[in-house]
């Protein structure tokens, strides 16, 4: 397990290294660069000064040079300074980290309490009402725009009734545990609803196939009560294949954080990566965009473990 | 009541189509029928700014002046289009490569699925939002053709089918796999075929109902995509309107003229769902086995 644990740490790494060298590259060809930058906030610079500072800044080294100085200043911790938030990116990046870990972890772990149980029982009565009424909800969650969901969401419970903050943290001076709940409550509500939709099916899916194996058959007929079939014998074994489409979903969820971030103007790392790129913070969208993958890839790995929890069928080699 | 759902169940094809076929239909005709009646969609009419519904404008106008009904039709065309031409591309490389990675086996197929599943982890809106934001000059493209009207269009089709393909390589490869042990493969091998035409000629005709299915299912998929990516302002740019982008501008008004940003998203949330049912509704009559019971 240890081993298992570690060579998966190294995949991660792995991916981690080809996509800092992918995303490099691609942030070098957006719109403008910092010399033009810095060419507008100075007119008094000539063409010999442009030069010097490119030369200065390595930027008239190849693609790979400058990558491979990036990463070393990277790998020593130093990601370059934020030109929007003039503070280090890694200082712009850490408390934002945290908001999206919070509203990505109880979104998750809110569209899990409701979505596993609820496909449980729903697949008791393929086409029952309860299926029906499930079903109506996943569809309408996986095929609703987030963006447009929040804001008629904030048009109903900020706008209209009042309820509820429509956008931001925490009210300034506050910022207590009830103040934060109630910022969290319309941004959790858009990303759960956005996520809900694709577990549901699949533990509804898993489910039946469960329910028609031998072994239910069997715990019926010794009597064991409905409860105990669904809840002891099913539900273990439904969980195995759903844990690895939760697994592969942390990405999407991290693509509904960005959407809901921006909508509700949570500070949190999608909407910190959104604003990078479209101010030409190329340091900040860099750093920004590197963890917020490491944060999905390590979400992965730890789905991977949960996998051996649920299965001991599965020995790790 | 058992028996009413099921009907429901079977309707779900029909009532989904009908829908998207209605949807497609009004956007196609909507040039035309403006140009009958001599209305604009692009026309501004600056003392008509928000207007409420009225004979003139049934659904009222914009922030321009511009009619929203007329609007909300041409924003159809676009994102029907973005959604029909991306999944399909994205359904070629799909299909490509779960043949590939399906009949080939091995470490080919290895290293395709493992690409495909990181692809799939990755968190893919960041990364296409930096994609949209790439300087197509930089890349060496000539200025006309980054410059031209249509060039967000095709960028973001193009964008959107480079990340959509994944579903359908992995139905497609599951199907391969368990079509290259059939008898009529192993016969054709057995005379000669080539693996290129056994993979062409015999496998793919078989694999029509789960790449349609997937086909289907991704055109939802890849609109509400598109309609994020024009919302965030790096999809369809204006003026040329797509549902997406008709909402931009919507969150400021909308305490003004919430129709704005009602229907542009009433309207994706309909294609959605009815690109969703209609592809679940095809899965249960094309594949006998995942039929429910």
């Amino acid at each position: 397990m240890t081993r298992f644990i570690l060579l998966r740490l190294l995949q991660v790494l792995a991916v981690l290294a080809v996509m800092s060298f992918i995303i490099y590259a691609l942030i070098g060809l957006m719109p403008g660069d910092p010399i033009n930058l810095m060419l507008a906030s100075d007119p008094h610079l000539t063409a010999a000064d442009v030069a010097r500072l490119k030369a200065l800044q390595g930027l008239d080294q190849p693609l790979l040079k400058r990558y491979l100085a990036w990463a070393q200043a990277a790998l020593a911790g130093n990601f370059g300074y934020s030109r929007l938030y003039a503070t280090t990116a890694i200082a712009a990046l850490a408390p934002r980290l945290a908001n999206t870990a919070l509203l990505m972890g109880v979104s998750f772990a809110l569209s899990l309490v409701i979505a596993l149980p609820l496909g449980a029982m729903a697949a008791r009565r393929p086409a029952g009402a309860l299926d029906t009424a499930a079903n109506l909800l996943s569809f309408a969650g996986i095929s609703v725009p987030p963006f447009w969901l929040a804001l008629v969401l904030i048009l109903v419970f900020a706008v209209a009734l009042g309820w509820l903050p429509a956008g931001g943290i925490a009210t300034i001076g506050d910022g207590g545990f009830l103040d934060r709940a109630r910022h969290l409550a319309l941004p959790v509500t858009v990303l759960t609803l956005a996520s809900i939709g694709g577990y549901l099916r699949y533990m509804r899916a898993s489910m039946i196939e469960a329910l028609r194996q031998d072994y239910i058959r069997t715990a019926r007929a010794k009597g064991a009560g409905e409860a105990r079939v669904l809840w002891g014998h099913a539900l273990r074994n439904a969980l195995v294949p759903v844990i690895t489409v939760v697994a592969l979903s942390f990405g999407s969820l991290f693509s509904g954080a960005l959407i809901t971030e921006t909508m509700f103007a949570y500070p949190g790392m999608g909407k910190l990566i959104y604003d990078a790129i479209l101010g030409n913070d190329f340091n900040l969208a860099l750093a920004g965009l590197l963890f917020a993958t490491l944060l999905v890839l390590l979400s992965n790995l730890a789905a991977d473990i949960a996998y051996a929890a649920a299965d001991p069928r599965i020995t790790y080699r | 009541m058992r028996l009413i759902l099921r009907a429901l169940g079977h309707a779900r094809i029909a009532w989904s189509g009908a829908v998207l076929l209605l949807l497609a239909l009004a956007a196609a005709a909507a040039p035309g029928v403006a140009a009958l009646i001599g209305a604009d969609g692009d026309r501004v009419d600056l003392y008509q700014r928000l207007a409420p519904p009225s004979l003139a404008h049934p659904l009222g106008t914009d922030e321009l002046g511009r009619d929203l009904l007329l609007r909300l039709l041409d924003g159809g065309r676009v994102s029907l289009l973005v959604g029909i031409a991306a999944a399909l591309a994205a359904a070629g490389i799909g299909t490509m490569v779960g043949l590939g990675a399906g009949y080939r086996g091995g470490r080919l197929d290895a290293a395709l699925m493992r690409l495909t599943d990181g692809i799939i982890a990755l968190p893919l809106l960041p990364l296409l939002v930096v994609l949209a934001a790439i300087d197509l000059k930089k890349l060496g493209l000539p200025g006309w053709a980054v410059q031209s009207e249509a060039a967000s269009l095709y960028r973001i089709i193009a964008l959107v089918a480079l990340v959509g393909w994944t579903t359908v390589a992995r139905l497609v490869r599951g199907a391969t796999l368990s079509l290259r042990a059939q008898d009529f493969v192993r016969a054709a091998v057995a005379l000669g075929a080539s693996p290129l035409r056994v993979m062409l000629v015999h496998i793919l005709p078989n694999l029509a109902s789960p790449v349609i299915v997937a086909t289907t299912l991704s055109v939802g998929h890849i609109i509400l995509l598109e309609s994020v990516l024009s919302y965030l302002g790096l999809g369809i740019e204006p003026p040329l309107p797509s549902w997406g982008n008709m909402l931009t501008g919507a969150q400021e008004t909308i305490g003004l003229a919430p129709q704005l940003a009602l229907y542009p998203g009433l309207l994706i949330f309909l294609t959605v769902i009815a690109c969703n049912f209609l592809g679940d509704g095809l899965q249960d009559a094309l594949d006998p086995r995942a039929r429910r019971r």
